[in-house]
């Protein structure tokens, strides 16, 4: 699979930059505006699913390999559990907040604690296990048995 | 009555999850039946003349309070949406190996699924 | 009042595209009319006060109609457009009416459209997040502050689903070790 047609891949090469921006923008300002880890991720996702159908196959290997994807699935999923224990240890309580916030500092970018953090955490989870997922499906090469072999076959067994 | 009408969606995508033959199909009939129960859990969560439960700067907090919808449903459906999507990838890997070895997606034809 | 009818009329429409994409000849055509089924799902949270869900669902209805179209457009696709047997059709039916009735009976002591739930019951939780969710956690999206601070545990939960759903996906999809299960299915096959 070489891919699409050179005006997709130039258009795609405009277009990846931008998704890829409004994705992250998603993913930090989640506690302010509407948004957040789940539906930034799967923009991030969608930015890494766009190249990859635009340009086949061959890219996988290049820019963004699968294994590297499984990687910071796991990456995510440890921020996030890290930011958790962290509470465990500092306030006594799992999942607590420990960065306290004063009441002037609230609408900006650096402020609500642990938020911003398990933002970035189940971003980078969600976004790196569907394009995982993506790839694995689209990649998959289908092996059409004979008709006659299997179907037939237990069809006698049952008779 | 705003209910029922999700209620006929659930139903619709409970009749073609166990009437089709066709394995998408099926698929297709449990997405239809997450859209159904989606909505219900949001339309639970509304009130009248209600805004989204996003604090701006600016607001008054007191006038917030009467106006605002219910944030844990919204909360809980977005988890489920997502949750939806992986379920979603699983069962198409499972019908692109069903597909791989009996060369159908009809489900009839799977003899070796009947025991 | 007006905005009960428009959301009525909107899952009329879903209602209408749920059909056709069930009872579609064509499965790529169906698959299309899944998506208007869930762009219009969407809308409707739109008009319900929840922009975060609907954001969420329109960019999980654009994955989910690539991941279909991708999966079913390059198979030599035979549509089986007739209905199982005779005992599954029976039991359908049987089981729809149920959940008609049940549902029915269930939805006769619900709350009007537009009065939550929240405000039924004395001391809910929901209204201690509305009231506190900004003070508490710091952040202006209170569906943001429920997922990840108040029941930040049950977003781990869902993060651990997710993982072993995809984990179940590579495992079925695996190239290699498919090619030894065929194996040992031929050698039963031949024993």
């Amino acid at each position: 699979m070489t891919g699409m047609s050179l005006i997709v891949k130039t258009v795609c090469r405009w277009l990846k930059g931008f998704i890829l921006l409004f994705g992250v923008y998603i993913v930090l300002y989640g506690h302010l505006t509407p948004g957040g880890g789940f539906s930034g991720g799967v923009i991030i996702a969608c930015a890494f699913i766009l190249i990859f159908l635009a340009e086949g196959k061959l890219v996988e290997t290049k820019i963004f390999s699968k294994n590297v994807a499984g990687e910071l699935d796991s990456v995510g999923i440890l921020i996030f559990w890290a930011a958790a224990l962290t509470g465990l240890f500092c306030g006594g309580v799992y999942f607590k907040n420990f960065i306290t916030t004063a009441a002037e500092s609230h609408f900006k970018l650096f402020s609500s604690g642990i938020i911003p953090i398990c933002n970035i955490g189940i971003g980078l989870k969600v976004g790196a296990s569907l394009f995982v997922v993506f790839v694995i499906l689209a990649a998959v090469k289908i092996v059409v048995p004979k008709k006659s072999d299997n179907i037939n076959d237990h069809e006698e067994d049952e008779k | 009555m705003i209910y029922s009408l999700c209620l006929i969606l659930i139903g619709i995508g409970l009749y073609g999850i166990l009437t089709k033959r066709n394995i998408v199909k099926i698929i297709i009939g449990f997405v239809i039946m997450e859209a159904g129960v989606h909505l219900l859990l949001i339309l639970i969560g509304y009130r009248m003349q209600g805004e989204a439960p996003i604090l701006q700067p600016g607001m008054k907090l007191s006038e917030f309070i009467t106006r605002a919808v219910d944030p844990l449903p919204q909360a809980l459906t977005l988890t489920s949406i997502v949750i939806g999507l992986g379920v979603l990838a699983l069962m198409i890997a499972i019908a692109i190996r069903l597909y791989e070895r009996y060369k159908t997606f009809d489900i009839t034809e799977m003899r070796r699924l009947k025991g | 009042m007006t905005l009960e009818y428009i959301v009525a009329a909107l899952i009329i429409l879903m209602i209408m595209g749920a059909v056709t994409a069930l009872e579609t000849d064509n499965l790529l055509s169906s698959i299309i009319a899944l998506g208007a089924v869930g762009f219009l799902l969407a809308i409707a949270f739109l008009f319900l006060g929840a922009p975060d869900i609907a954001f969420t669902q329109i960019v999980v209805e654009i994955l989910l109609l690539i991941i279909l179209i991708r999966v079913t457009i390059h198979r030599d696709l035979k549509t089986t457009t007739a209905h199982r047997a005779m005992f599954g059709w029976t039991f359908a039916i049987v089981l729809i009416a149920f959940l008609t009735w049940f549902g029915l009976t269930v939805f006769e002591e619900f709350p009007a459209f537009g009065t939550a739930v929240m405000d039924r019951v004395a001391d809910s939780a929901s209204v201690t997040y509305i009231k506190e969710g900004l003070a508490k956690s710091g952040a202006g999206n209170l569906v943001t502050a429920v997922l990840l601070d108040f029941r930040a545990f049950d977003t781990l939960g869902e993060a651990t689903v997710l993982f072993c759903a995809i984990l179940g996906a590579l495992a079925i999809l695996r190239q290699k070790a498919h090619k030894h299960s065929k194996e040992k299915d031929q050698e039963a096959d031949a024993a």
